[in-house]
């Protein structure tokens, strides 16, 4: 009786601690349910920071990953802008049209490398005008990890930190260095399925990792691009083939 | 120099023996004491915009009158300096401390503030409201900014004095001397308005703040910035306005005057907002010895209505201005520089490059055209295309593979070709036709590549990546 009573303690006690390290800003389903499930409470958690990267070949130019992330900011408070702060602007609004996110809602941040991206990003997260703030660098120091994530709960605006990583050993080692971002995920391009045997290039395929997830699980999946609401897709067809290139190094997983 | 030089100016010590004009070599001969320094007139120049410039302390309308002389209008500046004697005496003696001789006089027109300054029987003159007639009368006519020449036909007839033309019938020193000459006489007596050009534009707004005792310390600064700011806004309140573009001026105790700059994306007069500006650049003023006087400044000024509406229109929370969007384009802006923060347009330009157009943040209305969704673009797309070696063995066919930064990418499928003809009418020199592929590399990363021109026998076909898809 009186262990159970203990035990019952300790887990409020820890339920109190976990709700403590999130926010309460609420959460974005991906409206896939194998992902929603290994995500806390059933979602892309809002008012905290994000870290996006690309693999293998997309690892410098992080074209698939600014794709994902246009679905998902396309979900997220889509009558309020969205803040990119970028030191090469290379996006091209009709390509993120095709996504599913509105160039009219892109506040575009040219600065000149990774330290004022961060200083904007920092900045914009705490106007409430905002759904999100997207800051793209090669570099993120832990400290400015922290800043941003703390601006991020307080506001609730929710951050998106997208790694161009500057070559391909670095695109390796540090996805192991630490951040303190709640999410941190590696969205590659796999070759695309040909339509109905047409000759061609099929429809788009991505191979989405999330690397670490704080009060979640590591997990990948095999995505269809998403659709112009932004949604993504399992690919079912493919479900049971390898979701990654076996020669890959796996990564070590944080938190 | 040779024996060709000429004595551009002398120091008043030598004025007894030297006089500007003479030979160089008749000027050693005759004080072989002086030292020769080189005339660097742009230099010069240079210095008197600056003190120019520095004079903007004793009012906000200054411009330097080349070669040697500044113009102040104190109108509504004086009585804040104990009256127009006591301003002259402390802004002489406020040059004499840079090592500067300089003479003053104040009255009611340009030309006899000039008349005045230059032959006048005193360093510092103020002459009272309606006495400039009698003032000026005994001055040397050449004391009227007259070509050299008048100045010279007039002194030879006896008209030495500028009272001696008040005596001649009109026509006739219109008919003798030209109408400059008659021009330059109603000026300096305020029967022609002369209009000055000032140093900066007019400005429409400006608040101004004297130190009794200089200050250094940064929290100074931005106390004194915030509490201009304040009086700034009430202005504008007034006056019905709001400010896009400001100065703050630091009038440095060395006569040094810095200056920051900030622009509003739309009129403002929250001072709050408008401290705010500045309060991040405070720290790029070196106060050295200290700051005397500071000075804010609306350069450009818009009407803004009654009351201010929250900045971002969507009035969102506790965040108040410090947390609205335009607030935060300025921010930004201010920091990164103008046109760092924008927003795309679609424009009616099928040239990919040119399809969305980078306006303003703020800038409302979605432009005259629709974006295209049905064209398929990537998500990327260099500034510029990048020049490819590729290998395309059959003629309006996609290369089967091609090498771009020194990697090579083998194409596993390809779309295309979608065809772009250039806009020969906006650029001649660009090539009239492109030919798009998108093709996808065996790791299923897919790039927009394409050709320059028709494919032609005989020669290299030029190809260019130009974008990442998705």
């Amino acid at each position: 009786m009186k262990r159970q009573e203990g035990l019952a303690g300790l887990k409020r006690e820890i339920a109190g601690l976990a709700r403590a390290a999130r926010t309460d800003h609420g959460v974005l389903p991906f409206d896939v349910p194998a992902v929603d499930a290994v995500l806390p409470e059933g979602g892309l958690a809002r008012g905290v920071l994000h870290e996006l990267g690309g693999v293998g070949g997309d690892a410098e130019d992080g074209v698939v990953a600014a794709a994902f992330l246009a679905g998902i900011l396309a979900r997220l408070k889509p009558s309020l802008p969205v803040l990119w702060c970028l030191a090469h602007e290379d996006l091209h609004a009709p390509g993120l049209l095709a996504r599913g996110l509105a160039p009219e809602r892109l506040l575009c941040v040219r600065a000149r490398d990774d330290r004022p991206v961060l200083e904007a990003m920092e900045d914009g997260l705490k106007v409430r005008a905002l759904a999100a703030v997207v800051g793209e660098v090669g570099d993120l120091p832990l400290t400015a990890s922290r800043r941003l994530q703390l601006a991020a709960q307080h506001s609730g605006v929710t951050a998106f930190v997208l790694r161009r990583w500057r070559c391909a050993g670095m695109a390796r080692i540090e996805p192991t260095a630490s951040v303190a971002a709640v999410t941190r995920w590696r969205i590659g391009a796999l070759p695309s399925v040909p339509r109905n045997g047409e000759p061609g290039v099929g429809r788009p395929l991505w191979r989405v990792e999330l690397l670490r997830c704080r009060g979640g699980f590591p997990a990948r999946w095999i995505m269809e691009a998403s659709d112009a609401t932004g949604h993504v897709a399992l690919a079912a067809e493919l479900a049971d083939r390898a979701p990654a290139p076996a020669e890959r190094q796996p990564f070590r997983l944080a938190g | 120099m040779g024996g060709r030089g000429i004595v551009t100016a002398v120091d008043p010590g030598l004025a007894d023996s030297l006089t500007p004009g003479m030979a160089l070599a008749d000027a050693r001969a005759m004080a072989p004491q002086a030292v020769v320094l080189n005339a660097d007139p742009a230099g010069d120049a240079a210095a008197l915009a600056r003190l120019a410039a520095w004079c903007g302390r004793y009012s906000p309308w200054t411009a330097p009158d080349q070669p040697d002389g500044i113009w102040l209008d104190l109108t509504g500046a004086a009585h804040l300096r104990g009256g127009e004697h006591v301003l002259a005496e402390e802004l002489i003696g406020r040059l004499k401390r840079f090592g500067l001789s300089a003479r003053a006089a104040i009255a009611e027109t340009p030309g006899a503030a000039w008349a005045l300054a230059r032959e006048g029987s005193a360093g510092i003159m103020a002459v009272p409201e309606g006495a400039t007639r009698v003032a000026l009368a005994p001055l040397p006519v050449r004391a009227l900014r007259l070509a050299a020449e008048t100045a010279e036909l007039l002194d030879r007839l006896g008209l030495r004095r500028i009272g001696d033309l008040y005596k001649l019938p009109r026509p006739a020193l219109v008919a003798r001397f030209g109408f400059a000459t008659a021009e330059r006489l109603d000026q300096a007596l305020g029967l022609l308005a002369e209009p000055l050009s000032p140093l900066p534009p007019a400005p429409i707004r400006s608040s101004h703040r004297r130190f009794a005792e200089p200050i250094q310390r940064p929290e100074d600064l931005a106390a004194a910035t915030a509490s201009l700011a304040e009086a700034l806004c009430r202005r504008l309140a007034e006056a019905g306005a709001g400010a896009r573009r400001l100065a703050l001026n630091f009038y440095r105790l060395d006569g040094v005057v810095l200056t920051l700059e900030a622009g509003t994306a739309q009129a403002s007069r929250d001072p709050r907002h408008l401290a705010r500006l500045f309060a991040e650049r405070l720290d790029r003023i070196e106060p050295d010895l200290g700051i005397e006087d500071m000075r804010l400044t609306a350069l450009l000024v818009e009407p803004l209505g009654g009351e201010q509406a929250p900045l971002d229109g969507t009035g969102l929370g506790d965040g108040g201005a410090d947390a609205t969007l335009a607030a935060l384009v300025d921010r930004l802006e201010n920091r990164l520089g103008a046109g760092s923060v924008g927003r795309y347009r679609p424009r009616d330009s099928h040239i990919p490059e040119r399809a969305a157009e980078r306006v303003p943040a703020l800038t409302t209305g979605a432009g005259g055209t629709p974006w295209q969704p049905d064209r398929l673009r990537p998500v990327r797309l260099l500034p510029r295309p990048e020049p490819i070696e590729a290998t395309a063995p059959i003629p309006d066919d996609p290369p089967v593979q091609f090498r771009w930064r020194r990697r090579v990418h083998r194409v596993r499928a390809a779309d295309g070709p979608e065809r772009i003809l250039g806009e020969w009418w906006r650029d001649p020199g660009e090539p009239a036709l492109r030919d798009y592929y998108c093709v996808e590399d065996e790791e299923g990363r897919r790039f927009w590549l394409y050709r320059a021109g028709l494919h032609q026998a005989g020669t290299t076909p030029r190809w260019f990546l130009h974008g990442f898809f998705a």
